[in-house]
């Protein structure tokens, strides 16, 4: 195992780097889009329910589908890293759109009528009073959706672009299951290390959540 | 007859949650536990059909140690009441009501009819009987909670602050349909609650715990407001227990006035053709024509706790009585009735004294 | 390299396609897809609902149902199929164990939250009219933590579709098929084909999955007897996505 990792430090580092930014790039992009859309579904009341049922079909395509449908769609090379991009962010969108949706009518009525009873205009109270309050519930959307991003893009490598998955297709072609267990390790190790990430943001933003409520 | 013999129970974090309780709970009459939170009571309640075990000691229905009979067969055995009903909501209202029936091996057809019976006895309507727990409103929901309970007909009943949820005029009416019903049924009842005031309109005895469970005072409501048995029941019973223990005595013996007497003050009590109070009048109160509000009346059987408050908020300071048709036979000024209650007072503490 | 559509019929339109005599007859890479998916279903079921159940109503070894998801959730699925086919060495068999080992997270993993948000005073009352711990978990916690757990069976179903596509790669059949010779092939009318396929079987067992749920779980839980009181708030949102479908 030392010997191989060794012996391919540099496929494997390169492996890797791919995979994070293929996996971390739809992810941004998809909280960016999800953000606006969750906060439509949540403000005119009608959208909420065709926008899940849409995400929910969305969310249900299994990836290499999706994979090899958006060239078609798009218009992309069909071996294109675009691709895997795009598919991942569909994903991430389909099930942050939800999430951010759901967080923020999980915000108490009562709450968000003080704030404007004391003077907050309707952005300014989106911003500073619904937004945090809903934050723990999207962060927690957000650890689901990393995590299964960072072990989706190697079903990529099917298809040639997959980030570590290239370790898996090239220890099945050599029966070798050193690069199997090296790109599980990391695939693993790269999820958790985002999902840590994201819970100590969580706890840095919204201290409130840690302290023990008396009841 | 339910009765603790030295029970006492110590959680495994070594919380002493009821400490050498001996208690009797008379058949066929409401027992209530009330105390603060953490004072056992609901442990206590728990440990009576063995959702929660004694560490020591041992509780007898009827002589019959519990621990002798099947934790299951025991349980169908006795009424079950918490607090927020928690009835199942994937079953509807009939069969939320016929649970202890079915576990029995009663049909489903029976269990029904009993179920619909029930409904009507605790006051809700037939058209319930199909609908989900959810469709119900909290009293609602309470009331079929307390008919589950009577499913079986236990001949003890276990309640767990059962109406604590609901609104007061709600609470209310849930407590006097609760009288109605235990006058007809006359189970054996321990009834758990956080409120003297509903332990003292409810009970006909009352245990009040305190924080270690310890059982502070046990006795009848009277007993309780008359006579605490420490500070701690006295301040638990509440700063006002003199006055609301007037509401254990009866009015009639009060020496009453004659209607013309209060003309000597200058009020005048406007009566109407048949005899019955209109209002006041008089300098300072109003024409005869448009008399200000009497604010209520009492009549024989009445408390005194009732007398006492008519006679404090009547805008002259006079409560007036009135026959079972209505019409004024008398009236009692309130210096007259504070001399009285003195007098009352006197008496009672003279064998002692 | 680019992959051109065939100049004639497309693949999914061709009826030769549809043919039994064909050699890859999309009927019966549909019917192969789907008895790999419902022996994954079944077998991981059998394993994970017991679990789940167990622990969901005891509360312990809790930290078991709750990292199985997160586990299941990481572990990448092609990785998983390499790994398995190294090791035991070709056939179905270690395809087959790569679907049952993904599909078992989500069901564990929402049995065990269905059972733990289940209202504590529900149950407590069915202890205390006298019913017996299994009487208990069957008749009270199981129908009432019924939504959650059929979520979870809907997304091991969806997880098992997509891996399964992905083990065409390793010679498992299916609609997985089709993109895999599609693309060794450079037949991209193959390839959507295969793709559509797999994505309209996904949906239709999603909404199937729906349309099971509307059946077997009591309107009293599901919400759908209310209609003159509030609607009762749905199980945490998490709890419903956290175990990702698509793999």
């Amino acid at each position: 195992m030392i010997d191989y990792v060794i012996a391919n430090e540099n496929v494997i580092l390169a492996a890797l780097s791919q995979h994070i930014m293929l996996a971390l790039v739809p992810i941004v992009l998809g909280a960016l889009i999800a953000l606006p859309i969750g906060f439509l579904a949540v403000r005119y009341g009608w959208l909420y329910h065709p926008l899940l049922n849409v995400s929910g079909l969305l969310y249900s395509i299994p990836s290499l589908a999706l994979f090899l449908i958006i060239p078609g769609i798009i218009g992309t090379k069909i071996l294109s890293p675009i691709n895997i991009i795009v598919a991942l962010t569909v994903y991430t969108v389909a099930l942050l759109v939800r999430v951010v949706a759901d967080g923020l009518r999980s915000v108490d009525g009562i709450v968000t009528q003080a704030a404007s009873a004391m003077g907050y205009r309707r952005i300014r109270r989106f911003f500073e009073v619904e937004l945090p309050i809903a934050l723990p519930v999207m962060l927690a959307g957000l650890r689901v959706a990393t995590v299964a991003n960072i072990s989706l893009v190697s079903v990529g490598a099917l298809i040639g672009v997959g980030g570590l998955g290239a370790l898996f297709t090239r220890g099945l072609q050599l029966r070798y299951l050193d690069p199997i267990i090296v790109g599980i390790v990391l695939s693993v190790l790269l999820a958790v290390l985002c999902d840590l990430v994201i819970v100590l943001v969580q706890r840095r933003l919204t201290p409130w959540t840690r302290v023990k409520g008396r009841s | 007859m339910i009765t603790f013999d030295g029970v006492s129970k110590v959680f495994p974090d070594g919380t002493v949650a009821v400490d050498d309780l001996h208690l009797e709970l008379p058949t066929g009459k409401i027992t209530v536990f009330v105390g603060p939170s953490g004072c056992g009571k609901t442990t206590s309640l728990r440990m009576i059909n063995r959702m929660v075990e004694p560490t020591s000691g041992e509780i007898l229905i009827d002589g019959v140690p519990v621990t002798t009979q099947d934790e299951a067969l025991l349980r169908r055995g006795i009424g079950y009441v918490i607090q927020h009903a928690g009835l199942f909501p994937h079953r509807t209202i009939v069969e939320n009501i016929g649970t202890v029936q079915r576990l029995t091996g009663v049909g489903r057809k029976a269990a029904r009819a009993t179920a619909i019976d029930l409904l009507r006895r605790v006051g809700l309507s037939e058209s319930l009987a199909d609908k989900y727990p959810v469709q119900l409103s909290g009293g609602q929901q309470q009331r079929v909670g307390v008919a589950r309970a009577l499913a079986a007909d236990p001949p003890v009943m276990l309640m767990d602050e059962p109406f604590s949820a609901v609104d007061p005029i709600v609470r209310e009416g849930l407590q006097a349909e609760f009288l109605r019903l235990q006058a007809e049924l006359g189970k054996t009842i321990a009834f758990v609650t956080h409120d003297i005031d509903e332990a003292i309109k409810l009970g006909d005895m009352v245990a009040v715990f305190r924080e270690g469970g310890h059982l502070a005072q046990f006795g009848s409501p009277q007993e309780l407001l008359e006579k605490p048995a420490n500070d701690f029941v006295a301040d638990f019973v509440g700063r006002d227990r003199g006055f609301r223990s007037l509401s254990f005595d009866s009015a009639d013996e009060l020496v009453i006035d004659s209607v013309a007497s209060v003309s000597t003050g200058g009020e005048i009590l406007v009566l109407d053709d048949a005899g019955r109070p209109v209002g006041w009048a008089g300098p300072g109160l109003g024409d005869t024509s448009a008399p200000i509000p009497h604010g209520g009346t009492f009549t024989r059987g009445d408390s005194l706790r009732l007398v006492t408050d008519l006679a404090i908020s009547s805008p002259v300071g006079i409560a007036v009585q009135v026959d079972v048709d209505g019409a004024a036979v008398g009236v009692i000024r309130h210096t007259s009735l504070v001399r009285q209650l003195d007098e009352r007072r006197r008496r009672r503490a003279e064998p002692t004294a | 390299m680019i992959v051109r559509l065939a100049t004639d019929t497309p693949y999914l339109l061709d009826p030769e396609n549809w043919t039994d005599s064909a050699v890859t007859s999309i009927p019966e890479l549909i019917g192969t897809h789907l008895l790999y998916t419902a022996l994954a279903l079944v077998i991981a079921a059998a394993i994970a609902i017991p679990v789940g159940l167990f622990i969901g109503h005891t509360g312990r070894l809790a930290f078991v149902a709750i990292n199985a998801g997160n586990v299941g959730r990481s572990l990448p699925t092609l990785g998983l199929i390499s790994f398995l086919v190294v090791l035991i060495g070709g056939g179905l068999f270690p395809a087959l164990i790569a679907l049952v080992i993904l599909a078992i997270p989500p069901i564990l993993t929402s049995t065990y939250a269905g059972l733990r948000a289940v209202d504590p005073a529900a149950v407590d009352a069915a202890r205390g009219m006298g019913m017996r711990e299994l009487q208990t978990v069957f008749t009270v916690e199981v129908p009432m933590a019924l939504p959650l757990m059929m979520s979870g069976l809907r997304n091991a179903a969806l997880q098992v579709v997509a891996t399964a596509t992905v083990a065409a790669y390793v010679g498992l059949g299916g609609l997985g098929r089709l993109l895999v010779d599609g693309l060794a092939l450079n037949q991209y009318d193959r390839v959507v084909a295969g793709a559509v396929l797999v994505a309209a079987l996904a949906i239709l067992i999603d909404l199937l999955a729906e349309l099971l749920q509307r059946v077997v779980v009591s309107p009293g839980v599901s919400g759908r007897a209310v209609t003159r009181r509030a609607r009762v708030a749905h199980p945490s949102p998490l709890t419903e996505v956290s175990s990702g479908t698509a793999a």
